[in-house]
């Protein structure tokens, strides 16, 4: 699946004080993931790659995806910081391709649960 | 589990101790980690306030606010979970500081818990986690 038990904790936390506490938890996912995937997308623009940069953008981008249970892109944001750990320019554009698609993904999946 | 049970008490009426409502400090640059620890510690009797970074934290501290637990993220823009406890630990604070941390790397959450806290979870917190957390609280004002 593409969401893990994080999820479920996420809706453990919704009740009549919070009715609408995952809609939102996701809404600010959308808005941080919107910000940082443009900001690392012009990153990997920049040659020669600033891997410390990239490392913190992608840092965050995978505590945001943690958060709400995201497995897959948190695991491709895991590989990505190894292949900026590794200094391998090619390791995370291939990367950031497949974690895009991974998002894309998910976000469909998270408009049919919210319909 | 006993909620709220604050350090100083004052007398009602009828003689009965009321109890002063638990705080916390959400101290984290992720809006998606604010908005969950919040909500986590508010369902468990916390009044909570948050900041964006350590330094924030720290100057909380120095106005003269003082908190029950702080929940500290270890990365962090302008001032860094490890600076800010070391801060805080430095300033007298001994309030309960918790880690919460998406790192991974043992050395680098070892070198937060040498900063000063008292414990270190993988973030976010869960309800059970912080469930722990009020037990001790509550252990340590009794």
């Amino acid at each position: 699946g593409y969401l893990d038990d994080q999820f479920v904790q996420l809706e453990e936390l919704q009740d009549h004080a919070n009715p609408n506490f995952v809609e939102e938890v996701v809404a600010l996912f959308y808005k941080d993931s919107s910000r940082l995937l443009l900001n690392i997308d012009q990153a990997l623009e920049k040659k020669p790659l600033e891997f410390t940069k990239l490392d913190g953008y992608m840092h965050q981008f995978k505590g945001s995806s943690s958060s709400i249970g995201a497995k897959k892109v948190k695991a491709e944001c895991t590989l990505f910081r190894d292949y900026c750990r590794a200094g391998n320019a090619e390791g995370c554009m291939r990367t950031f391709q497949q974690l895009k698609k991974e998002y894309a993904t998910l976000r469909k999946k998270l408009e049919a649960y919210f319909q | 589990m006993v909620v709220g049970t604050g350090a100083s008490g004052s007398m009602a009426a009828d003689g009965v101790e009321e109890r002063k409502q638990m705080s916390a400090l959400i101290v984290d640059d992720n809006s998606v980690i604010q908005k969950i620890h919040k909500v986590i510690m508010t369902k468990l009797g916390f009044e909570t306030q948050v900041v964006d970074n350590g330094k924030m934290a720290v100057d909380l501290h120095t106005s003269g606010c003082s908190f029950d637990v702080i929940l500290m993220d270890m990365e962090m823009p302008v001032m860094n979970g490890i600076e800010a406890t070391k801060e805080l630990r430095a300033m007298g604070v001994e309030t309960m500081i918790v880690g919460v941390t998406a790192c991974s790397l043992e050395s680098e959450k070892q070198a937060f818990k040498e900063a000063g806290l008292n414990e270190c979870f993988v973030k976010p917190l869960n309800m059970e986690e912080a469930k722990s957390l009020v037990k001790k609280l509550n252990k340590e004002d009794n």
